[in-house]
């Protein structure tokens, strides 16, 4: 299919049409960047200016979702902003393709960073290669029971049964069908964890069925949607949920007036009437402790916790939902019960 | 002149997509030229990370190799990510039901199930379209998905590591697995690895079938015309499954080599395919059709768009811009070099027509350009 | 909890059914026009998501839906624009093209939605229009007469298309294009004109499906589609070229999908079989189409670029 040459001023002229349309496209990027200048969250946090900076503690952190992901990352990027002296951040974020997370935190080491942080259990087996060729920097890796017998990584992890617990036995205490409904990704990981430990708070508490409805995707917020609306057709009238998808689901409690427990961080945003509490993660609490150690010069080989105990897990309540009394102190019982010992969560 | 231009119009119109890309880098406060130049550098600055483009670059070569065979027969394979998939299971499996053999036969092993794994994966739509008349573009989209939710059954069920349920922690991942079935690295402090001549290996095998034996043929006569292929008694069903078959091999090879020349030694899902394949799956397709559909001229391809992708992340590092900025960067890339492959047959004909009028004697012999193809 | 088999449940199952199809049935359409006319465009996922962040974006920061539904339509035209300038007239491969599009539709929707929003946060959704009377028939009410309004476009688009593509000098110039582009030609029509206002159409309709899947959503995320362009693409092979067919495989699979989540919830599936039940939808759209053993050609210069000699 040869062409004659007739339009061919025409033709280009058209390619640098296109050319202009995909710019003004990516222009738009840049239309009001004042508005969304702010949340800049990929930019290095430094607080401290120019020269200084290189006095910092260099710390990078790679993440598979985005640092304002209400969830997982945020945790995280929120947790080394809290702590008590500044440092020097980099931050990837959004890397789930795990080799492609491997090669940011080789370079991230290579690169003369004190601490890199591989904040995805999925990134462990990589760490497992990468960390001794870096004996001089510290990894922290979660989440993480342990340490995979690496000198220089410390692990961390949540307590997420703690949390789900806690959760469980307010959401049975202001459940009046005594049906809860669960919205899960794929039956692995941290959901589990959360979703056990909520199930179990719930049947202690005199919930009558826990519903558990994995959807299969981390990522389909439509399907988490339809999961939440079949649950309370199908008789829930308090939902929970893990994964970032479960803002579909969120979405459908809203609508329908049902109240929303959350976890990983403060879901209140969301819909700030109808979300009751929500778990959340301080990491600042054991990386205070890291930083200590290395700084000690013990580089890694221990695995945190953060629980409610150590401070680490927090129920953050909404006050913009009115919580009857005798279900907030059910929920400061099992609070108190769990720090103790006499409640296990995971019974 | 006309090759001269012939090579131009491709790096205009990659510059007019790094113009866009300038754009938007400034729209997000960083500095283009910093940013270009880090890309270069994270692509091809020194040894090491000329060993990163490589082994990012295998999954493209060997399903672009795949994607040269199918759609050579006239069948549109994008069920890639799913042959991928099958490929790293079966490997996995036959790794840790042999984890003992020693590596001289079980890495030959372990590629061989990724073959296999990958094979049956492309057989299924295969033998759906040549039997069943289900279109083959529907087929391996829809078995994408099922490989999917598969692969997260299996991991998170059969083959997770028996320490993830022991602790409690459930990560859907294998244990790691056998040392000998680890592909070695051949230069050493770098990621290359023995996956890399696997590859360009198996795109030669994907040209010598194409070119020099009868199966080749007979696909290529399929893809010409069934019709006529058909009244010259070549078996066109059969045909259609083989090539499909031999592409989701290909496809699957990769699979294997993912997992086993990966830093982690262990196949693990983070629930969706792209969190394993990289999206090799499609970006294999591009690599294919910019290498004009020829499996060799699909291994500098393959090496470029490799280049793309560990480049695009290493300016994200560097200028701490979002990682989405690397996935929209490589899109604008291939919209303006796939645009611009007519542009340049368009000129070149043109230069053409003039300097025949110019020298009628002289006959050209110019190569075709190797963006011009067709797809079936 | 109560039993599947009960007409609340059913016709609630029925309803998520109908609603999960409206992306595929938008999109699916879409490209089955694009085809016809003899472009394959595998960038719908891609379109489907620029539409879907800059939809939301616009109800997050106006509040007005209209608003939201206009801007989401117009991206999906301004992407109809920039893809038929590249396969129409760059005549770039159309298979690669696509990918190219998908890619930049991905990555440049999460990177604006990082940049502009951020946190997630919800926007009003479209609201439920109950239709009259027919809505407050017991059951059959809920399943059919209570969608937002976008549900019941993407249904009525069904017979649109048909009389666009069966009735007017445009649908028989399409159908020409894509099957004999040549003689079409001949005939003094514009190939590279049909085609252009066939990816057009198409690619405003896959604007429309990401459009209406984010304001049912009422929230973005990156990847928000996850997946239900490539499934809208596979739809229209399913349809055979024919809008009812790719309808019925927009319900189809979406009603599978529904059914599969309904009894996850209702403990009919076992918390062991999540993921195997989920690819339900996916097997049974492949094992309908081996039973109804249609042997239907795609057009016949579909993929092939055209230019006049």
């Amino acid at each position: 299919m040869r062409n004659k040459n007739r339009s061919r001023r025409f033709k280009l002229l058209r390619f640098v049409a296109a050319v202009m349309a995909l710019g003004l496209l990516a222009s738009a990027c840049g239309d009001d960047s004042d508005d969304g200048g702010a949340t800049g969250t990929t930019a290095p946090a430094t607080t401290a200016a120019g020269d200084s900076a290189a006095t910092l503690l260099k710390i990078a952190l790679v993440a598979p979702s985005a640092s304002d992901d209400l969830a997982f990352t945020q945790s995280m990027v929120d947790a080394i902003n809290e702590l008590s002296d500044p440092v020097a951040l980099s931050i990837t974020d959004g890397t789930f393709v795990i080799e492609e997370a491997a090669t940011a935190i080789r370079e991230y080491a290579a690169a003369g960073n004190e601490i890199v942080v591989a904040h995805g259990t999925q990134f462990g087996a990589s760490l497992a290669e990468i960390a001794p060729d870096f004996p001089e920097v510290t990894f922290l890796w979660g989440t993480s029971t342990d340490t995979q017998g690496l000198a220089n990584v410390f692990a961390y992890s949540p307590d997420a049964a703690e949390g789900g617990y806690v959760n469980g036995v307010v959401a049975a205490a202001i459940s009046s069908s005594g049906s809860i409904g669960v919205v899960g990704p794929i039956e692995a990981g941290d959901a589990v964890t959360y979703i056990t430990g909520f199930n179990n708070g719930a049947l202690a508490n005199g919930a009558t069925e826990v519903s558990i409805t994995y959807t299969g995707s981390f990522g389909d917020v439509a399907l988490a949607a339809e999961a939440a609306t079949a649950l309370i057709t199908n008789g829930a009238d308090v939902l929970t949920g893990s994964a970032q998808m479960v803002v579909g689901a969120v979405g459908v409690a809203s609508d329908e007036g049902v109240p929303w427990f959350g976890t990983q961080a403060n879901q209140t945003s969301l819909d700030p009437s109808l979300v009751v509490a929500s778990q959340v993660y301080h990491w600042e609490v054991v990386l205070e402790e890291m930083i200590a150690q290395r700084k000690a010069g013990v580089l890694g080989g221990e695995a945190f916790e953060i629980n409610l105990a150590n401070g680490g897990l927090e129920i953050e309540f909404n006050d913009g939902f009115d919580l009857p009394a005798d279900a907030r102190a059910a929920g400061d019982a099992a609070i108190a019960g769990i720090i103790d010992g006499s409640i296990d969560p995971n019974g | 002149m006309h090759r001269l231009v012939s090579a131009a119009i491709p790096m205009l119109a990659a510059l007019a997509a790094f113009a866009c890309a300038a754009i938007v880098l400034v729209a997000l406060g960083a500095n283009p030229l910093e940013g270009f130049q880090a890309m270069y550098t994270g692509a091809f600055g020194n040894v090491d990370r000329l060993s990163a483009t490589a082994v990012r670059a295998v999954p493209l070569v060997l399903v672009g190799a795949g994607i040269s065979i199918s759609f050579r027969a006239s069948v549109i394979n994008i069920g890639g990510e799913g042959q991928i998939i099958a490929g790293a299971l079966l490997s996995t499996v036959t790794a840790l039901a042999l984890p003992g053999l020693p590596p001289i036969v079980l890495i030959p092993l372990v590629l061989f199930a990724g073959l296999v794994g990958g094979g049956i994966w492309g057989a299924v739509p295969g033998v759906l379209k040549a039997y069943a008349s289900v279109n083959e573009i529907l087929s391996t989209i829809m078995l994408n998905i099922v490989a999917v939710q598969f692969m997260n059954y299996m991991l998170r069920s059969p083959l997770i590591d028996p320490l993830e349920i022991e602790r409690g922690t459930r990560i859907p991942q294998t244990e790691r697995l056998s040392d000998n079935a680890a592909l070695p690295t051949l230069i050493s402090g770098t990621r290359f690895n023995l996956g890399v001549p696997v590859a360009v290996a198996a795109a030669v095998g994907a040209y010598i079938i194409l070119w020099r034996t009868p199966l080749g043929f007979r696909l290529r006569a399929v893809g010409h015309s069934p019709d006529a292929a058909r009244a010259a008694g070549i078996p066109v069903e059969r045909s259609v499954v083989s090539a499909l078959a031999l592409s989701g091999s290909l496809a699957g090879l990769a699979g294997a080599i993912l997992v086993f020349g990966s830093e982690g030694q262990r196949m693990i899902t983070d629930g969706s395919s792209a969190g394993f394949t990289g999206s090799a799956g499609f970006n294999g397709i591009v690599a294919a059709l910019f290498g004009g559909l020829h499996p060799l001229w699909t291994i500098p391809s393959a090496y470029l768009f490799g280049g793309l992708i560990t480049g695009a992340n290493h300016l994200q590092r560097v200028l701490q811009v979002p990682a989405a900025l690397a996935v929209s960067l490589n899109g604008i890339v291939v919209i303006f070099v796939v645009s611009s492959s007519k542009v340049r047959d368009r000129i070149g004909a043109i230069l053409k027509a003039r300097r025949e009028f110019d020298h009628p004697a002289n006959e050209s012999t110019s190569s075709p350009p190797a963006g011009e193809v067709a797809a079936t | 909890m109560s039993d599947f088999f009960t007409a609340t449940v059913l016709f609630s199952t029925l309803a998520a059914g109908i609603r999960l199809s409206t992306p595929f049935l938008f999109a699916g359409l879409g490209e089955m026009v694009g085809q016809k006319s003899g472009v394959l465009n595998l960038g719908v996922e891609g379109v489907m998501l620029l539409s879907a962040f800059f939809a939301y974006w616009t109800a997050l920061s106006t509040g007005s839906l209209w608003l939201a539904v206009l801007v989401g339509t117009l991206v999906g035209l301004l992407m109809g624009v920039v893809y038929g300038l590249i396969t129409v007239v760059f005549h770039a491969e159309q298979g690669i093209s696509g990918i190219g599009i998908f890619l930049f539709g991905l990555g440049f929707s999460d990177l604006m939605f990082q940049e502009k929003v951020g946190t997630p946060k919800f926007t009003s959704k479209l609201p439920s229009v109950d239709i009259p009377l027919l809505s407050d028939i017991p059951h059959v009410g809920v399943a059919f007469f209570q969608h937002s309004a976008m549900t019941y476009a993407a249904f009525v688009m069904v017979p649109l298309v048909m009389i666009l593509l069966r009735r007017t000098t445009f649908g028989t110039n399409v159908r020409a294009a894509g099957e004999n582009p040549e003689s079409a030609d001949s005939l003094g029509v514009s190939v590279a004109r049909i085609r252009f206002s066939a990816i057009v159409i198409g690619n405003t309709l896959a604007g429309v499906a990401g459009t209406a899947l984010v304001l049912e959503l009422g929230i973005f995320q990156p990847n928000l589609t996850a997946g239900r362009g490539f499934i809208a693409i596979a739809l229209v092979y399913f349809g055979a070229w024919r809008a009812p067919g790719v309808m019925a495989g927009a319900l189809l699979y979406g009603v599978v999908e529904a059914t599969v989540i309904t009894w996850k919830a209702l403990g009919i599936i076992p918390r062991s079989l999540s993921d195997i039940s989920a690819m339900a939808p996916a097997v049974i759209t492949i094992a309908a189409l081996v039973i109804l053993a249609r042997r239907v050609k795609p057009p016949a210069a579909l993929t092939q670029p055209f230019s006049r000699h």
